[in-house]
């Protein structure tokens, strides 16, 4: 299969940046995006050019790692993948691809497709663990979790954190992320204790960060590689309504 | 109170404003519609219940000050979002697309601002008469206390190019209600717990009694079918 490949260009998070056009020769359709990439920037390395930088890491839909804008959409035309999960043979043989990084305001560019995530950490920072005092290990099963509410809890940990949810958004919110990350430990006795402070600080960190707000596109939901549903962040509307009314734990 | 006003000023807090005046401005809307439509009782029906609404106006002007409260503050939490949204993504991409969000959820801007400006010309012409003077609430001639609101609104749309421009403004109105009378109970919580359904369907059920209801007083008028 050939392509034609439209891919944002940018040297450092100063440079103003550019789309440059490659072609993409003999692919094979069983190639995934990025051995794709692999193959161009094996070609521009011969001929002495600069390689095409973009993130990656465990290549089977995990890590995270993996955020390219595939012709407007995160990680490509097929739902519930990662762009390394995305395969050539979804694409038409002579088709033009727009590649672009994540675009948002707490995502700044550091190379080509390469934005900083950072923000995403911040969030978790501000709330997304639980305090547990050490001691002897609990023995497994003492602390009972009903089986609906582990599952709800699951699908919501599913979040690998890539930020297509933000990408994907056209205010480019944080909301469902931030609502995962909030859900899945609500919804488990271990996250009790810290449960009202967690949201606030969360919420108040990915506002600090200049995410946009939520106006229900639900673009989010559909991007989201791990398939997050958007009831998560009507879960997190009554995490933080109910936080903010008690106003326990308030720094 | 600061912790609820830094509450209401962040993303999550914006959103339970602007469900709640919004719910507040859906619920105005079929209440004023159910009383237009009594114009299909008959020219005293209509006429009887705008005089009654008069009778009290201690009360009406409380509503009146309510409603324009909601009003403002709706708009004023939908362009302070809006201009958050803005900045939230400096540099456009390249090659748009759109997954799964409908037109009505994409322009939400769009038909607010086309509903603020019908409202404006609404309440210059059938509140304070200052568009079409000649027909505004005169006396009716068998009870010179009681006013002719239902030959207002009847002269008022014998005008074709008035009619017309009451029913495209409904559209508009129809389309910000099928999104956000869905929105709302998202961002009140109110999905993922048996609501699902609701979530869905509520919206275009509210846009779709809303466009039918106010658009047939118009067309109705225009062909004649009540006079």
């Amino acid at each position: 299969m050939n392509f034609t490949l439209h891919i944002w260009r940018q040297k450092s998070p100063t440079d103003e940046g550019r789309t440059t056009t490659y072609d993409a020769r003999d692919i094979s359709p069983d190639m995934s995006f990025l051995e794709m990439l692999d193959v161009v920037n094996d070609e521009l390395i011969e001929k002495g050019q600069e390689p095409i930088a973009f993130d990656s890491d465990c290549r089977e839909g995990i890590c995270g790692s993996c955020c390219l804008m595939i012709n407007g959409i995160p990680h490509g035309p097929e739902r519930g993948v990662a762009t390394c999960q995305t395969y050539m043979r979804v694409f038409r043989d002579g088709q033009e691809i727009y590649i672009e990084p994540w675009r948002a305001r707490a995502f700044p560019l550091l190379k080509d497709l390469i934005v900083d995530r950072g923000a995403f950490d911040r969030i978790v920072q501000a709330g997304g663990y639980v305090s547990v005092n050490t001691g002897g290990a609990q023995d497994g099963n003492c602390l009972p979790v009903a089986k609906t509410d582990a599952e709800r809890a699951m699908d919501a940990a599913a979040c690998i954190g890539c930020g297509a949810c933000v990408a994907a958004c056209k205010n480019a919110s944080a909301m469902l992320f931030t609502a995962a990350k909030v859900s899945h430990l609500a919804l488990l006795p271990q996250g009790q204790p810290e449960r009202h402070a967690r949201v606030r600080n969360m919420v108040e960190q990915m506002d600090r960060e200049g995410f946009g707000n939520c106006t229900n596109y639900f673009e989010c939901e559909a991007a989201c590689p791990k398939e997050i549903s958007v009831q998560f962040i009507a879960q997190l509307n009554r995490e933080y309504l109910a936080a903010c009314l008690e106003g326990e734990g308030e720094k | 109170m600061k912790r609820l006003s830094r509450m209401a000023l962040s993303s999550v807090g914006s959103k339970y404003i602007m469900a709640l005046t919004g719910l507040g401005l859906m619920m105005f809307v079929l209440a004023h519609m159910s009383g237009n439509l009594l114009i299909y009782g008959g020219r005293d029906a209509l006429n009887a219940y705008a005089h009654g609404l008069t009778e009290h106006p201690f009360l009406l002007w409380t509503a009146r000050g309510g409603l324009l409260a909601v009003f403002l503050t709706h708009l004023f939490f939908a362009l302070r979002t809006w201009q958050e949204n803005q900045s939230a993504r400096p540099i456009p991409y390249a090659h748009e697309a759109t997954i799964q969000a409908n037109w009505a959820s994409r322009h939400m801007l769009l038909t607010g601002v086309v509903i603020l400006l019908f409202v404006i010309y609404h309440l210059l012409h059938f509140t304070f008469g200052v568009v079409d003077a000649d027909h505004f609430k005169r006396p009716l001639p068998d009870d010179p206390k009681q006013l002719d609101v239902a030959g207002m609104v009847i002269a008022g749309f014998g005008n074709p190019i008035v009619a017309v421009s009451y029913i495209v403004a409904q559209i508009f109105l129809g389309l910000h209600l099928w999104h956000g009378g869905s929105s709302f109970l998202q961002h009140l919580g109110l999905n993922g717990r048996g609501y699902d359904a609701a979530v869905n369907r509520v919206g275009a059920a509210v846009a779709l009694v809303v466009v039918v209801g106010n658009c047939s007083i118009p067309l109705a008028i225009t062909m004649g079918w009540v006079y």
